[in-house]
């Protein structure tokens, strides 16, 4: 028997009172896979995430976990489902009045009968891996953004999920850190088996790091792209997605 | 066919007349922001009398400075042209102003974009009022219900507090809130030893102010004065840290790892003003009959002892237990308000203050409702 995907999402529409802002959404996340969640500005790229990670639930359609329907089971069973992720927020979302050890140490006590001194360990261990070592004590206010977002990436990767997401990672970061940070979530991807989703709209981690893809768009209301981005770019028809993975250059050509 | 504003000095200046076909709009001085500027109305109006005209052209040799106020202006002047449908010649204007009016309507308005302030009728007004508030008690109901529940998770084992925090709040709900609360105990006190004096002299019995501070300080104002000091001291604080959490994110990242925002966030705080409030009722208690009695000692020539004996003698331990079971109904009403308004709270620093607000405003109403009750109850059972 074949392992069902990890995630599943079939005719997902997800709205906000009467205003629709996707709808028709079907896909599957394989393991293993860096899946893109891409589109414009305003296009619903981050409730789509929020509908994955169980924050809003979805005026129709289903999100399947291994599968399990997200949303039809009960709240204890959600609780379990996502135990088996961990989000990597915009800005972080780290608890401001907790030191960065006390971050990651929180999912551990609530869910493993570690002692306090492994837990400590395992808190030194998840900095180390996103480059922090020795900034256990720090308070989120007293690091910069780039080093917020590794933090927050370190938490994420406390209970060790099977998947991440990730939501604009590299928003706010230089070239460079955004650059590491895609290399980061490569290497997460290879060492850990996980299997990663990210929202983004930076092309050039698109190209790098994902393998598969949907495209969001805000005119049509619903995906009108998906599969891998570099085979996308070569190979899609639509005007707004060539323009999209172009820059605008064909729109440019074009004209 | 002429219209004209002129203006003295380097005054901004326009003209429009037409030649057969085409109107020419003929622009002079300076058109700066800081002038004041001729509106596009006068040309318009001119635009939209005339019959025949296909074309508009400027004239700009007269033009002096220009900046943004030239371009609304025109862009005023294009729009009332375009519903003529009468073609623009821009190439009579400056060469940076027909390219920044390229670039303004190079994109063209986008449908149903622009807000639109309709007034609905009062029915409709009446009707969303309704649901909204409906809405809003369905979820402060909720959040009561959440909150109760957590309470009992508490008390049967089931939830647990981490120490630490707990520590801190009770720190900054307890300790902290001393002096504050000490200073307008002692106010409360004094004042109500001055308007008791005041009656009491007329009959010559000042000795009975003693009985209207002790009375007065346990049964309410001791309990009052120390929950409307926490509401907005307290209540507010825990509005604003948990709205600054929701619009950071944090609320969301506690619940995508599966730990209920109202038992990490919301019950310490509560059992944080459980625990703290009666303590802060009784100190406020003794502070105001301390207040009461520098009035009665320094100014009504009553002795301590007298004014001692007096106060033992009328205070029943009734009274002191009313006064603190209130503080305690006051403490949750304070908690809950305060991390109510937090978790609603919209993702803007504007709404942070909007919460922050809203607590301390609904707690003091819920504490003067509550205490409006305890009056009724308290007669009705004769405590």
């Amino acid at each position: 028997m074949v392992d069902p995907a990890p995630i599943v999402v079939e005719n997902l529409t997800m709205a906000f009172g009467s205003f629709v802002l996707q709808r028709d959404l079907t896909f599957t996340v394989a393991r293993g896979d860096i899946f893109i969640i891409m589109g414009g500005s305003g296009c619903g790229k981050s409730t789509l995430l929020r509908h994955l990670i169980g924050l809003k639930s979805p005026a129709a359609g289903k999100v399947y976990y291994s599968g399990e329907s997200l949303w039809d089971s009960p709240i204890e069973q959600q609780r379990q489902i996502l135990q088996g992720t961990g989000v990597l927020f915009q800005r972080g979302a780290l608890w401001s009045s907790m030191t960065l050890s006390e971050n990651i140490a929180l999912p551990l006590r609530e869910y493993t009968d570690l002692s306090a001194a492994e837990i400590r360990d395992i808190a030194a261990l998840k900095l180390a891996l996103v480059g922090l070592a020795g900034f256990e004590d720090y308070y989120p206010s007293e690091i910069s953004g780039g080093m917020q977002k590794r933090a927050g990436l370190a938490r994420a990767m406390a209970l060790d999920p099977e998947i991440l997401f990730f939501d604009e990672p590299s928003a706010g970061l230089d070239p460079i850190s955004s650059r590491l940070l895609d290399d980061l979530i490569l290497e997460l991807r290879d060492s850990l088996g996980a299997t990663i989703v990210v929202v983004t709209h930076e092309l050039a981690s698109i190209f790098a790091i994902g393998n598969n893809s949907v495209f969001l768009d805000a005119e049509s209301k619903t995906m009108i792209a998906s599969g891998n981005p570099k085979l996308l770019l070569a190979e899609t028809k639509n005007p707004t997605v060539k323009q999209f993975l172009t820059r605008g250059a064909s729109a440019a050509l074009a004209t | 066919m002429n219209v004209a504003a002129e203006r003295a000095g380097n005054a901004a200046t326009v003209a429009c007349d037409q030649d057969q076909d085409a109107l020419r709009v003929r622009l002079g001085g300076d058109w700066t922001l800081r002038q004041n500027l001729p509106g596009a109305e006068a040309v318009s109006a001119t635009i939209a009398a005339a019959t025949a005209a296909r074309r508009l052209t400027f004239d700009t040799s007269a033009l002096g400075r220009w900046d943004s106020g030239l371009l609304t202006f025109l862009l005023g002047v294009h729009e009332a042209a375009q519903q003529k449908q009468i073609s623009i010649d821009a190439t009579g204007l400056p060469e940076g102003v027909q390219r920044l009016l390229r670039l303004a309507t190079a994109v063209p308005e986008r449908g149903g974009g622009r807000r639109q302030t309709q007034r609905a009728p009062f029915l409709a007004r009446v009707g969303s009022g309704w649901l909204a508030l409906s809405a809003a008690t369905s979820e402060t109901v909720t959040f009561l219900g959440e909150a109760t529940l957590s309470l009992l998770r508490l008390l049967t084992g089931r939830a647990q507090l981490r120490g630490g925090d707990l520590l801190l709040l009770v720190q900054q709900a307890g300790a902290q809130a001393l002096p504050i609360v000490a200073l307008i105990s002692i106010l409360v006190g004094l004042i109500l030893a001055f308007v008791g004096s005041v009656q009491l002299q007329m009959f010559g019995a000042e000795i009975y102010v003693a009985n209207l501070v002790a009375i007065g300080m346990t049964r309410e104002m001791g309990a009052m004065m120390a929950a409307i000091i926490m509401a907005g001291r307290t209540g507010a604080s825990y509005a604003a840290q948990l709205g600054t959490m929701q619009v950071n994110e944090e609320i969301d990242a506690l619940k995508t790892l599966g730990v209920d925002p109202i038992d990490f966030l919301v019950l310490p705080r509560m059992v944080a003003l459980i625990l703290m409030m009666p303590l802060l009722c009784v100190y406020a208690n003794l502070l105001g009959i301390s207040g009461g009695f520098l009035v009665g000692v320094g100014m009504l020539d009553i002795t301590p002892q007298q004014y001692w004996n007096q106060t033992i003698a009328w205070v029943r331990i009734n009274d002191f237990l009313l006064g603190i079971t209130k503080s305690i109904i006051f403490g949750i009403i304070i908690a809950v308000s305060g991390c109510l308004r937090g978790i609603q709270c919209g993702r803007s620093a504007a709404a942070v203050g909007e919460a922050a607000t809203s607590a301390v405003v609904t707690a003091i109403v819920w504490i003067v409702v509550a205490d409006g009750l305890f009056a009724v109850l308290t007669n009705i059972l004769g405590i």
